[in-house]
């Protein structure tokens, strides 16, 4: 077992009692860290692997230093940032260093060669932050130039409406007669002069839009917008230049002040569903050891071809499918059939990329270049299935589809029949129909959707419920059936120590042992244990267990058959034995613990009429013993990830629209072929990247808890339309009739968007799962 | 009604001024890292 020291700088690891352990805060007495991210990081820091080649990304800045952009993982508190900065900067060639909290990025900046920068990395590697490459450029930027361009649109538009509304109040409660013609007419002028200046700035997102999709032929949301906007500036001119009564450019700025609100908290809801599917998809990418004339070089795993020789360390994720040429391990094949236990391999053995090598370093061989390995077909499985799954159509674009049409044809007849049937002159017509387009802007609309997506996605954020598109709220609304693979989704996915004949000197002494050992046995009896570890000279026999010599007697801790003289054949049990020299051996007995509150969740699910269906990769006895115990009435067992996918296609097939919950390699095809999918955040990086959803924890309420707040705020959605065409229903005739004076204007406008935003806050009130 | 004429001009300076600020806060990054701000305040300098 490799003994990792701590490259530390010393300052911040303090031996003294009261100060945390990680960062040197002091704490409270009977305490070891300041806080659950420190404890973490800190244990982190003992299993930081081998560098990993970032320096590749490096750019040259203004100053011509390179500088490095990187994505890090579990950076919790403030001690956190000091740490990882004061580490950089304790070098005397970083010229800076800054990390972002928000979006847990670090940019350092050095001078000197590029590879500097790896060294650079390490350092922050072994301070126990896992640090990853940000090899897209949708990860790396934070907030998008377009959300920037929103929000200074916005604060043009806001300040341009509360200055006119000061102007526009004054002329709505007053007449010509009080405040003398000259007035009326400076204040026109006035609100031309701040409003025109305003619309040519603040309009410009809905102005490109619109004129991109006519270009195209079709028509959406910014079309009428835009309409209604320029037709509200050029009439008002025209009224202003002849002395007429109303102007509407107060109405026009408050327009685009409301859409441009809804506008940004959809970007920044896409923008936040596409950065945590871009950061995934970056945490993908790694490098591999591999010898090259003899020594032993990191390349991306992508540039692995066939017959190359890899250097694959105790921990690490085998990068490309291949044979073992030298040394024995233990895989854990968890990502590939869903088996808690890891198999035992050896020269010759085949393994497969994506599975790790848990206990000791091996060689191996290519056999096929990455692309085209196991993992790769399953990448593939999953892109076909994303074609076949039908696209869905957003609810509020199915709206204003509708919608355009409809309202433009109500200004066209307003005009019409205002000009032909009641022969009034064109310019009083058009001022009719204008009106019609200005009251009937879809600002309602356009706020109805994504203050009700921001509300739901920040209230699932705080319950730990990533949201990973847009329109996945939307989606797992519909859902009637859901399919929950086994292995790490009902069930954690890991063994935890439930029973056994041991003392608690036992456990002390087997915990000694299992500390050095990265099988899932050992870690679970670690965490079982509480107390001081003994230290130990341990020696690691794969496939069988683990020794040491403690007062010249041989300790063994593993495999019934290896320690020795007990009596029985294998048990099905997941179990590990502690022998003492010759003394009898005892016995520690561990189970993958189904979720805590898993049959709950599944009663509560079942209430709310949705129908359950467990697809699992192992043993049919095993699946139906575990869905039996949770009340699921369907298991389906020992199914390929293929057989997986075709069983959701035939699902689908049958009307039923599914949500897959599952966490594993053979899950991910079938996560890209449901209607919507979930995966938790313990799921390997594949099948988070293709969940719409990532929840986190050791719960599996939150399924329960997405589809409760998805099927409410598809509800207010679906009623703040309902508000939206009632408004309507009553300002459309207002206006047709020409009733609408610049106060009516304003006060419908913004009295529907307040009733809207009012409506979408109702979600928050009744929150929680 | 004359007390308009320097209200107004004053009212729109004020506000433009407040709009300026914020202009220039947004164009050098003062709102990427709104949790590292919240967090930094704990940090002595040192």
């Amino acid at each position: 077992m490799e003994a990792t020291a701590l490259p530390n700088d010393g300052t911040h690891r303090r031996s003294t009692a009261l100060v945390c352990k990680h960062c040197g805060v002091p704490v409270s007495a009977g305490n070891a860290f300041c806080c659950a991210g420190c404890e973490a990081a800190y244990t982190a820091s003992s299993d930081a692997g081998a560098p990993v080649l970032f320096s590749a990304a490096a750019e040259k800045n203004e100053q011509g230093n390179f500088q490095l952009e990187l994505g890090v993982e579990g950076i919790h508190c403030a001690s956190c940032i000091r740490l990882i900065e004061n580490a950089l900067v304790a070098n005397d060639d970083i010229t800076a260093a800054r990390v972002n909290m928000s979006t847990e990025r670090l940019s350092f900046a050095w001078q000197g060669p590029r590879a500097r920068g790896d060294a650079l990395a390490h350092q922050v590697q072994s301070l126990g932050y896992k640090l990853y490459d940000l090899s897209n450029k949708a990860a790396k930027a934070g907030t998008t130039d377009a959300e920037k361009e929103l929000i200074k649109a916005i604060a043009v538009a806001g300040f341009a409406a509360g200055n006119l509304m000061l102007v526009s109040v004054g002329l709505w409660t007053s007449t010509a007669e009080a405040m003398g013609l000259a007035t009326r007419e400076l204040f026109h002028w006035l609100s031309a002069l701040i409003a025109l200046p305003t619309v040519a700035y603040s309009g410009r997102p809905f102005f490109r839009s619109a004129i991109s999709v006519l270009r195209s032929g079709h028509t959406n949301m910014d079309v009428p917008i835009s309409l209604a906007v320029i037709l509200a500036c050029g009439m008002s001119i025209s009224e202003t230049m002849r002395g007429g009564e109303h102007v509407y450019f107060d109405s026009a700025v408050m327009l685009l002040f409301f859409l441009l609100i809804g506008r940004y908290l959809d970007a920044r809801a896409k923008g936040k569903a596409r950065q945590s599917a871009s950061t995934l998809l970056s945490k993908l990418a790694g490098t591999a050891a591999v010898f090259e004339d003899g020594a032993l070089v990191r390349r991306p795993v992508k540039d692995l071809t066939g017959g190359m020789r890899v250097l694959v360390a105790a921990g690490e994720n085998i990068p490309a499918d291949g044979t073992i040429v030298k040394g024995e391990s233990e895989i854990d094949l968890s990502l590939i059939n869903g088996e808690t236990m890891p198999a035992y391999a050896e020269v010759g053995t085949q393994v497969f990329a994506g599975t790790v090598n848990l206990t000791s370093s091996i060689e191996l061989t290519v056999d096929k270049a990455s692309s085209k390995s196991l993992l790769s077909e399953i990448v593939r499985m999953m892109e076909v299935a994303e074609q076949g799954a039908a696209k869905y159509v957003r609810l509020a674009d199915r709206a204003a589809s509708l919608y355009t049409p409809v309202v433009h044809a109500f200004g066209a007849l307003t005009f019409l029949g205002w000009w032909l049937i009641m022969q009034a002159p064109w310019q009083v017509a058009l001022l009719h129909s204008v009106t019609v387009l200005i009251i009937t802007c879809p600002c309602a609309l356009g706020l109805a959707v994504p203050v009700v997506q921001v509300l739901a996605s920040g209230q699932l954020l705080k319950q730990g419920v990533l949201l990973k598109s847009g329109d996945a709220l939307e989606r797992i609304a519909g859902v009637d059936t859901i399919v929950f693979d086994k292995t790490g989704t009902l069930t954690l996915g890991k063994p935890e120590l439930i029973g056994g004949e041991y003392n608690g000197e036992d456990l002390a002494l087997a915990a000694s042992l299992a500390v050095h050992s990265r099988h899932p046995l050992s870690k679970a009896l670690v965490e079982k244990y509480a107390g001081d570890i003994t230290h130990l000279e341990v020696q690691e026999h794969p496939g069988k267990g683990l020794s040491a010599l403690v007062g010249g007697v041989e300790i063994k801790l593993g495999s019934r058959r290896w320690c020795g003289p007990v009596a029985g054949d294998d048990a099905p049990d997941l179990e590990l034995w502690l022998a003492r020299g010759d003394d009898t051996a005892v016995r520690f007995v561990f189970a993958d613990k189904v979720r805590s509150d898993a049959d709950h969740t599944i009663r509560q699910l079942h209430q709310l009429g949705l129908k359950t269906i467990l697809l699992s990769g192992d043993r049919q006895a095993t699946a139906t013993k575990v869905a039996r115990s949770l009340g699921i009435a369907e298991a389906i067992a020992e199914v390929t990830p293929t057989d997986k996918c075709s069983y959701l296609a035939g699902l689908k097939e049958k009307g039923k629209v599914v949500l897959m919950v599952g966490d594993g390699l053979n899950d991910a095809p079938a996560l890209a072929a449901a209607d919507a999918s979930m995966s938790p955040s313990t799921a390997i990086d594949i099948a988070q990247n293709t969940a719409d959803i990532v929840f986190q924890g050791e719960k599996l309420a939150p399924v329960l808890g997405t589809i409760r707040t998805a099927r409410r705020s598809n509800k207010l959605v679906r009623q703040n339309f309902g508000l939206a065409i009632a408004y309507n229903i009553i300002a459309i005739p207002l206006a047709v009739a020409g009733y609408v004076t610049p106060l009516v204007a304003a006060a419908a406008m913004s009295g529907s968007s307040l009733l809207v935003i009012l409506n979408a806050f109702r979600l928050k009130r009744k929150g929680g799962f | 009604m004359d007390v308009l004429l320097y209200l107004i001009p004053i009212a729109l300076v004020l506000g433009g001024a407040g709009l300026a600020a914020f202009l220039w806060t947004m164009k050098n990054n003062q709102y990427d890292d709104l949790d590292g701000a919240a967090n930094r305040i704990l940090l002595d300098d040192e």
